[in-house]
């Protein structure tokens, strides 16, 4: 056996300088067609002017850390989720669900609005029918639909209630039908934690990104389940991935203290957000809905409003009193809302 | 090609029947009676005579002898048995020749399975043997971690463990103590415990060996087109402009933003079965297909448009297939089946017009309905509406009607006093539940409005009149 382990020794080694070799193929190939930057194209496009955001609501009622939140079709109902419990949260009410289980990390709106998918350390990530009434109890008809064998970071709906996508901690993403529990799909290709997904925006709708603790961004086909692109230049944990509004592109967060900006057509990073003063990690991104902005949260309390084309930043929203655990636009691009570990969220226009 | 190459790739390391019959050969019971041999002046255990393996094969899969010969030859040419005598010729004789059973999976023929992955099985596994069952906390999680991924050929890497393990009971003692220290630091060395130093150590815990996935990823990628720099940046920022004035953060909403002034008019002007929408929606239908058919009231013009352009079949098939790719595994059959009666059969009552070899592949894909059966007809109907019909909605009467028809509100002008008055008016909206539920009844109605008719239901009906 030990043989045949020096023999394998030989082969790793060798396998390793072609690998760094491909490597380096890649960057000469990509660069081939890098004929401009971002800012340079960016030069014809007007300065925006100055942003004037501000809190209009502050959502209480949480007793703990809020660590993700969704916006309902609706535009005016989201669900957020925390270190104890998930509620459904409007403007006015407040419906409660408990689910056995600490740090509910992922939460999810259904597309039609009558239902909420959560998971976290329960390794599993579970639907629950929503009810007109007030009085119902929902944890009783919640039924888990997607098994991991770690903690599930991050949860979404494809284009309907049936199928849903799922991020782990085991290093994998999923595809489930909710309806049977079925795992329809696995992506195998990150050698670490994944800590979030987002679905491309598109007619056909067949692809989402990853991003995790590899410091990788991956693009995967879900038909095949095959990873079809991958972006590798953060230099630290990538905490949440977005999509560009028109699907070509998509924005990374990082706790490198940077957000980046990658071009799926040219295949690389095309921007890096970044300031000196900005020396605590990003946990969370999102575009406005022309793509100019792009809001990102921040472990430093604060909000970091990007001016996506020209790289520098126009608005700092201050308010919260701890962490900013998540960011999401409303679905019209009317607000944001911010997620704290101050135990409230805070919603911006 | 590469996709049913991956395909194939899956299918085989899945369920592999030569492993499979590889493993019932090795059992102690029902499989082919092994012995020690003497081979010059060795004794060597665990062998096997040509005639009595290709008798077992016979037997067990009832066929000629003949066959049995050939099959067994083959599971030599792939390395599964080797022979003990006449190395040169890698075939099967039917006689006392000797041969064993490849233990070393390094050995073996199979581009398919992680080879790093299932030796690591194995000796996890063989020191769970030697173990009984006690094994380090790290090589436990390891071995779990192991036994998942390589579950479908967890009978195969017991039986390989066994086998080493017992090839490793023979040796003698000194020799044995030897090779154990040289085996176990090789595993600490390549798969380290968790939280030690390793100078192998290329970062986070991998699960897959990093070189040999990557390699062909990274020849995929270089191979897979790109677009230059100076294009798709530039689409990115045309994107921007297109959108720069329906952007709520940098334009005003008309009237106003809810969040701002807590007044709603902006929802209730822009809800989706709103009689006539407001210009700045009707403007944001010509951006594209995409956006003309994510807009629900966006959707229902076109589809007045189709009506009468009597096309209305290639947006109902689109619809159609989308239910299929997003809908419940256990209705996929009924839909396919639907689907099928209705566009694609021969004389179909909405039959759609796609060229012969999508609509043969289609078809042929129809007998075993999965999600993505659809998936090459609806890209050509999705491509046809998007590079004509399309264009032709946007200068129809259909649109301009639409247009001049469509609603400019006024910039709301509230004073403090009113927007305090609006802070207490709050209304949360209809419920989406409720929402939900009158789509639904509306999509019902319109589907059975649109059904085709049944002829033949049809006229038994007027003859049961007479």
């Amino acid at each position: 056996m030990a043989c045949q382990g020096l023999q394998k020794g030989e082969t790793l080694a060798s396998l390793k300088t072609e690998s760094d070799g491909l490597k380096k193929k890649l960057e000469v190939e990509r660069g081939k067609l890098n004929d401009v930057e971002l800012h340079q194209v960016a030069e014809k496009t007007e300065v925006l002017g100055a942003l004037s955001i501000k809190t209009r609501r502050v959502l209480k009622g949480h007793g703990a850390k809020v660590l993700c939140m969704d916006w309902c079709k609706d535009k005016r109902r989201l669900v957020s989720s925390s270190q104890v419990r998930t509620s459904t949260d409007l403007w006015t009410r407040e419906h409660g669900v408990s689910l056995p289980c600490t740090w509910v990390m992922a939460c999810a709106y259904a597309p039609s609005g009558c239902a909420v998918a959560c998971g976290g350390l329960d390794n599993k990530c579970s639907v629950i029918p929503l009810s007109l009434d007030k009085d119902e109890n929902l944890a009783a008809k919640k039924k888990s639909v997607a098994m991991h064998t770690n903690y599930v970071s991050g949860c979404t709906f494809t284009n309907s209630d049936m199928q849903m996508l799922t991020s782990s901690g085991d290093g994998t993403c999923a595809l489930w039908d909710v309806e049977s529990g079925q795992l329809l799909q696995s992506f195998h290709g990150h050698t670490a934690d994944v800590l979030s997904l987002d679905l491309a925006p598109s007619e056909t709708g067949n692809t989402f990104v990853s991003g995790g603790c590899d410091r990788k961004a991956n693009v995967w086909d879900m038909r095949s389940g095959q990873n079809i692109q991958s972006f590798e230049s953060h230099e630290s944990d990538i905490n949440c991935v977005k999509y560009y509004p028109s699907g070509d592109a998509f924005a990374s967060a990082s706790d490198d203290a940077t957000c980046r900006f990658y071009d799926l057509r040219a295949d690389r990073e095309v921007a890096v957000y970044q300031k000196d003063s900005i020396v605590f990690g990003a946990s969370t991104v999102d575009f406005s809905l022309s793509g100019r902005l792009l809001f990102a949260g921040y472990n430093d309390y604060t909000i970091n409003a990007w001016d996506v084309l020209k790289g520098n930043r126009v608005s700092i929203l201050f308010g919260h009193e701890n962490r900013v655990s998540r960011v999401k636009l409303s679905p019209d691009g009317t607000a944001i809302c911010s997620a704290s570990w101050d135990n409230t969220l805070r919603i911006w226009a | 090609m590469q996709e049913q190459q991956t395909a194939f790739a899956t299918f085989l390391m899945r369920y592999s029947p030569l492993e499979v019959i590889v493993v019932e050969m090795q059992d102690p019971k029902s499989g082919v009676t092994g012995s020690e041999q003497k081979l010059n002046v060795t004794t060597i255990p665990h062998v096997f005579a040509g005639k009595d393996i290709i008798a077992w094969i016979a037997n067990k899969m009832k066929t000629p002898p003949e066959e049995a010969h050939v099959f067994g030859t083959m599971l030599v040419a792939f390395g599964y048995i080797y022979p003990l005598q006449n190395h040169k010729m890698l075939v099967m004789c039917n006689d006392t020749s000797l041969y064993r059973f490849q233990v070393n999976p390094c050995f073996l023929r199979n581009q398919l399975t992680n080879v790093f992955d299932v030796v690591a099985a194995i000796y996890l596994a063989k020191r769970n043997i030697r173990k009984k069952g006690m094994l380090e906390p790290y090589e436990q999680a390891h071995y779990n971690h192991l036994h998942k991924w390589l579950n479908h050929k967890w009978d195969f890497i017991v039986m390989q463990a066994t086998e080493q393990y017992k090839a490793g009971k023979e040796r003698k003692k000194p020799d044995r103590v030897v090779f154990d220290c040289q085996e176990r630091a090789y595993w600490i060395l390549n798969r380290p415990p968790r939280r030690t130093h390793s100078a192998m150590d290329c970062g986070p815990e991998r699960l897959i060996d990093p070189n040999e996935d990557e390699n062909m990823f990274y020849q995929q990628a270089i191979m897979r087109s790109k677009v230059k720099s100076s294009v798709s940046l530039g689409a990115l920022v045309k994107y921007i402009t297109t959108y720069k004035t329906h952007d709520p953060f940098l334009a005003p909403c008309q009237p106003s933003n809810p969040w701002q002034t807590d007044n709603d008019t902006y929802w209730t002007l822009n809800m989706r079965g709103v009689d006539v929408p407001t210009k700045m929606r009707v403007e944001r239908w010509s951006f594209s297909l995409f956006e003309l058919l994510t807009d629900l009231r966006g959707r229902d013009d076109f589809k007045v448009f189709l009506k009468k352009e009597f096309s209305g079949e290639n947006l109902a098939f689109w619809e159609a297939a989308e239910e299929l790719k997003w809908g419940t595994g256990s209705s996929m059959s009924a839909k396919a089946e639907t689907i099928f009666k209705t566009f694609l059969a021969p004389g179909a009552p909405r039959w759609i017009n796609i060229d012969g070899r999508t609509m043969g592949l289609t078809v042929k894909g129809l007998d075993h309905p999965h999600r993505y059966v659809l998936e090459a007809a609806q890209t050509h109907v999705f491509l046809l509406m998007k590079k004509d019909t399309f264009f032709r909605y946007l200068k129809s009467p259909v649109y301009k009607d639409i247009q001049k028809k469509a609603l400019s509100p006024e910039t709301h002008n509230f004073s403090p006093a009113q927007l305090e008055q609006n802070a207490q008016n709050r209304s949360p909206g209809i419920h989406p539940i409720i929402l939900w539920q009158q789509e639904e009844e509306e999509k019902a109605k319109t589907a059975a409005a649109s059904a085709p008719v049944d002829v033949k239901a049809m006229m038994s009906k007027i003859d049961r009149k007479k």
